[in-house]
């Protein structure tokens, strides 16, 4: 598939929240004026306060969850002795399920020998889904208290994505885990956030090895850049990383976002930050694809 | 009467066990015959809901009485539906130290279940 003519998808990950993932993919929406932004950080989705999308549809997500049927259950235990994280106990000649802890993997419901266990489901949060001023908003909302958004993410990235167009910014959860892996196993490319500490550097090398465990094309963006030596910066010349862009530790640019508005549309300078820093993804994502698709 | 404790170690001169639901060792007690069992913990090892697996042998082995320094809101939902009543004991503290201030009425109900996990949230 020839990704130039089609969906682009770049995901925006760092290490650790805070380092300026959702301000780098939101200017990067706009800044491409026609795109689809997916908040895939569904614990804390803050894209949609600077995009404010009027929302159009919602949709609840659910997940399988056993029920038990006490007349049918005759108390062989097979189902609490299947599960390896001990959703179910059986106490006082009755069945007792902690959906807290289930994992939703069915087997208990199928291995049940009288089919007294079912699925029901289990709401554990929404995708809202919206737009405005040519860009697609859609944002994943997990419940408070639920273990894990990933059910969410598969929903977005797959349902969620919109042919008519050309670009996906994909705002990934901070970290490394399960979660990020779902966000970005399907992108063409991978933009690193990094903040100039020795803490940033560590919160980087985990996105890092990620990146490369998945054998991800992708590139740093050095955010909050102050004068003096940078310590994500030399780390990326060290490993030989591709450096995409530098953002400034700037009053204007943290004045512009507090306030929930976006550097693109409200500073010149920033305008062409990002148009920049976009123009050079999109060159690196062909670039990949001219070396992994030689026939192209 | 039967009581379950978590302990470090499989004999009387053990402390008892931090973390309810990962020790490695469960004393089963009975205060009237003195008989003491030792059980292997395999809910040690498990990758979730430890709590609960531990909780589940404490209901399996008749005990009717747990003490502890700490538990976790999913094994006190399996303890409260088997009807068996926590114990808080003080942390650091001998299991035989334990047993006698229980069966002299020394030792209060545990109140505050943590949430989460492996005693994390624990005080």
């Amino acid at each position: 598939m020839d990704k130039s003519a089609n969906n682009m998808r770049i995901a925006v990950l760092s290490g650790k929240g805070g380092t300026g993932k959702t301000l780098i993919a939101v200017n990067l929406a706009v800044a491409a004026k026609d795109s689809t932004y997916i908040d895939c950080d569904v614990e804390e989705p803050n894209g949609h306060l600077f995009l404010k999308p009027e929302v159009v549809q919602e949709e609840e997500i659910t997940v399988k969850i056993p029920a038990v049927d006490e007349q049918l259950c005759m108390g062989c235990r097979t189902c609490t002795y299947f599960c390896r994280f001990n959703a179910l106990a059986y106490i006082n000649d009755k069945l007792k399920i902690f959906a807290d802890v289930c994992h939703c993997c069915g087997g208990c419901v199928l291995l049940c020998p009288v089919e007294a266990l079912s699925d029901i489901d289990k709401v554990i949060g929404k995708i809202q889904k919206g737009a405005k001023d040519n860009i697609n908003v859609n944002t994943g909302i997990l419940d408070f208290g639920v273990e894990s958004g990933v059910p969410i993410i598969k929903k977005l990235l797959s349902e969620y994505v919109p042919d008519s167009k050309d670009l996906t910014l994909i705002d990934c959860p901070p970290g490394s885990a399960c979660i990020v892996m779902e966000s970005i196993k399907d992108v063409d490319y991978c933009i690193l956030v990094a903040e100039p500490t020795v803490f940033g550097v560590h919160n980087l090398n985990m996105v890092y090895e990620l990146v490369k465990l998945f054998d991800k094309p992708h590139g740093v963006v050095l955010n909050k850049c102050l004068e003096g030596e940078n310590p994500a910066e030399k780390f990326c010349i060290e490993k030989g990383i591709k450096i995409l862009g530098r953002i400034p530790f700037d009053h204007e640019l943290g004045t512009i976002n507090s306030n929930a508005r976006i550097a693109v549309r409200e500073s010149e300078g920033y305008q062409k930050l990002f148009a920049g820093l976009l123009q050079k993804v999109t060159e690196e994502v062909h670039q990949h694809e001219a070396v992994t698709h030689p026939q192209r | 009467m039967k009581i379950a404790i978590p302990v470090d170690k499989p004999n009387l001169a053990a402390g008892v066990n931090q973390n309810f639901g990962r020790t490695p060792y469960f004393l089963i007690y009975d205060t009237e015959t003195k008989e003491d069992v030792f059980i292997d913990n395999s809910a040690a090892a498990s990758q979730g809901g430890a709590g609960i697996k531990a909780a589940q042998s404490i209901v399996d082995n008749n005990a009717e009485a747990v003490l502890t320094p700490l538990c976790g809101e999913n094994a006190a939902g399996v303890l409260n539906a088997a009807g068996i009543k926590i114990y808080k004991t003080v942390r650091d503290a001998l299991v035989m130290d334990m047993i006698n201030a229980f069966m002299e009425g020394k030792l209060a109900i545990l109140e505050d279940i943590h949430p989460g996990y492996h005693g994390q949230v624990g005080k």
